[in-house]
């Protein structure tokens, strides 16, 4: 109860603060809080399990080709019916999209955390990692993924009574805050909850934890498959912001971002996730901005890689020096409400 | 048929590559027990000497040299500089610092050398000879193949026949019983990075003309299908990593031939998970792998 007072309390600030925003402020955070789903995911799935996935940008993109196909589907469905009328005409879309996504990148998290319930850090790495590499391939011979171009997601426009009130990137930035407050509040509640607590025990030692009668296995897939649904939630949250999904947008190189989030806001930590996404998602535009005044040659070459120079050194600082990243820099006793073992086994 | 033929012994050319590169994940994997997620990058930088090096001199050979000088100082300066400092507490440490490796260096020298493909021509003729009418294998095809044998024999060499390479193997094996019997651990892990890094940088320098040419990601694709077949053949078993990488070149091949070239990694994809869910420590692994 508490768990969601608190949820709806800050989902309501988030909605509130978009006023403060300006239309590409508005985009921008929309777009980070895509992220913050995926990377809340993630950050789940290493700090808690020690499973380390390269490929979650494969799971995103999953829900984004999910999102597109349902809602595309939902869309031509209720065209020309009375269910278009009013509300409808966007929001079964919308629903059927959402659900689209969830269907989509739990299959393909299913079948890979079949596979990660066998498998340990760098096999599991090693195999995600091909995921991403095979994935541009992939989109070009499954029929109904349309190769590089990717696919069209429907258009969500504002609804009429918001209209006069709202602009387009606003309306878009609160249905990204809303999913993400349905995807991340029952990552926190399964974090500090028994599956959480069973998580850590498989991490920390499998044959402790057998004995104890959990099963590593189920364990460690399932935390795999609840990691995949939120990063295919994340990617119907881009999906929506952007009506487009193309494999493009989904390489290695914003895998790898994915990770650095997780690593620099701190493994296991979810507001570190929210710190996270936020910094993959401005430092870029940050640098795009610093880049453009310098002479042509030097800006072109330094746009798009300092940025990644930078996440590189700062995920090999953080790792090196401070292992708990910024989330570790929170005052202790915001900490110590994190800190399962000390709930569940008080000292005296 | 002659198809056939064809893709048979280009794949064992391709297939080569692949098993040196392998060859580079197991030499570090045995002597630093970690898989090296930094090899393709770190093994590109090399290659930019190399073609720098060729540009100045006009002397592949010249730039083949600097190429392996600098994947060996390379290997040397990252595990003294970098991953010997890795927390040893967390196994995922070491690739998450790997992973930051890979992006300073592959956006550093994309910020360099600007983002485009630089064409790298072969030493030799691309063409395919053919015997009694039947395409076969390039001259230079044979170069790779040749230079491929003579490294793994002389690595085969130096780990088998060796005091030293008796030294690295007790090092990996059993660090604090070598310890106790004189063996310098820290200076063998050092040994196996530039050895690793080495070779590494000399697969990527093989492999980069029969490609687009190079660029920062030039080996990225080649480090994916080595680790795929590094796995498949056992991360401990230098057998394996031959093994496995020529028949993962001649897969890649065959896929490329008779499908079409974007069917080759959801091929390799394929074969890896099928060996990771059947057998997770490899076809050759004479042992249980160690977790992590």
């Amino acid at each position: 109860m508490r768990l969601l007072t608190r949820a709806a309390l800050l989902t309501l600030l988030a909605l509130g603060a978009t006023f403060l925003l300006d239309p590409y402020r508005n985009y921008q955070l929309a777009t980070a809080t895509g992220t913050f789903v995926a990377v809340a995911g993630l950050t789940l799935l290493v700090g808690l399990t020690g499973q380390l996935s390269l490929g979650h940008a494969v799971l995103m993109a999953a829900g984004g080709y999910g999102y597109a196909w349902a809602a595309t589907w939902v869309a031509t469905a209720v065209e020309g019916t009375t269910l278009a009328d009013g509300a409808g005409g966007w929001l079964l879309p919308l629903l059927a999209g959402v659900a689209g996504a969830v269907v989509v990148a739990g299959l393909l998290g299913l079948l890979l955390g079949l596979a990660a319930a066998r498998l340990r850090g760098p096999y599991l790495a090693g195999l995600t990692l091909a995921l991403v590499i095979a994935l541009p391939a992939a989109a070009s011979t499954i029929p109904g993924l349309n190769g590089e171009q990717g696919v069209r997601a429907p258009f969500v426009p504002v609804p009429d009574p918001l209209a006069l009130l709202i602009a387009t990137e606003q309306w878009h930035a609160w249905l990204a805050i809303l999913v993400a407050a349905c995807a991340v509040t029952p990552l926190v509640a399964v974090r500090a909850g028994r599956a959480g607590l069973r998580m850590r025990a498989v991490h920390d030692d499998e044959t402790a934890a057998r004995l104890a009668g959990v099963d590593p296995g189920r364990v460690k897939a399932g935390a795999f498959v609840l990691s995949a649904l939120a990063a295919g939630l994340g990617g119907a949250v881009l999906a929506i912001v952007t009506q487009q999904v193309s494999p493009g947008a989904y390489g290695l190189g914003f895998s790898l971002l994915l990770v650095v989030a997780a690593v620099v806001g701190g493994l296991g930590s979810l507001g570190g996730a929210a710190i996270g996404a936020v910094l993959v998602t401005l430092l870029p535009w940050v640098v795009d901005q610093a880049t453009a005044a310098l002479p042509a040659d030097l800006g072109h070459r330094l746009q798009g890689n300092l940025e990644i120079a930078l996440f590189g050194v700062v995920v090999i600082v953080v790792t090196l020096l401070r292992p708990g990243g910024l989330a570790r820099l929170l005052p202790a006793k915001a900490r110590s409400a994190t800190s399962l073992p000390a709930k569940f086994f008080p000292t005296q | 048929m002659e198809r056939l033929v064809f893709l048979l012994s280009t794949g064992l050319a391709r297939g080569a590559v692949l098993a040196l590169f392998a060859l580079s994940l197991v030499i570090v994997y045995r002597a630093a027990r970690v898989v090296n997620f930094a090899q393709a990058a770190l093994a590109v930088v090399p290659v930019y000497v190399a073609v720098a090096v060729t540009a100045a001199t006009g002397s592949y050979w010249l730039g083949l040299a600097c190429a392996l000088t600098a994947g060996a100082l390379l290997g040397a300066v990252v595990e003294r500089g970098l991953m010997r400092r890795v927390p040893q507490d967390n196994p995922l440490a070491g690739i998450i610092v790997a992973i930051g490796l890979v992006m300073v260096l592959q956006a550093g020298l994309a910020i360099a050398f600007g983002p485009d493909h630089r064409p790298v021509h072969a030493p030799f003729s691309q063409r395919p000879l053919t015997v009694g009418g039947v395409a076969l294998m390039s001259p230079y095809d044979l170069f790779v193949l040749l230079v491929a044998a003579v490294v793994m024999g002389a690595l085969a060499w130096l780990f088998g026949r060796t005091s030293l390479g008796l030294r690295m193997r007790a090092a990996a094996f059993a660090p604090e019983t070598s310890r106790l019997l004189g063996v310098r651990v820290p200076r063998m892990v050092t040994l196996g990075w530039t050895l690793s890094i080495a070779t590494a940088a000399l697969a990527a320098l093989l492999l980069v003309p029969t490609g687009l040419g190079l660029d920062p990601h030039a080996a990225d694709v080649l480090f994916v299908n080595a680790f795929a077949a590094a796995v498949i053949g056992g991360l401990d078993s230098p057998v394996g990593a031959l093994a496995a990488g020529l028949s993962v070149g001649v897969l890649a091949s065959l896929v490329t031939g008779y499908a079409s070239a974007a069917a080759a990694p959801p091929a390799v994809l394929a074969l890896l998970t099928v060996v990771l869910l059947v057998r997770p420590h490899g076809l050759f692994a004479a042992r249980e792998a160690r977790t992590a």
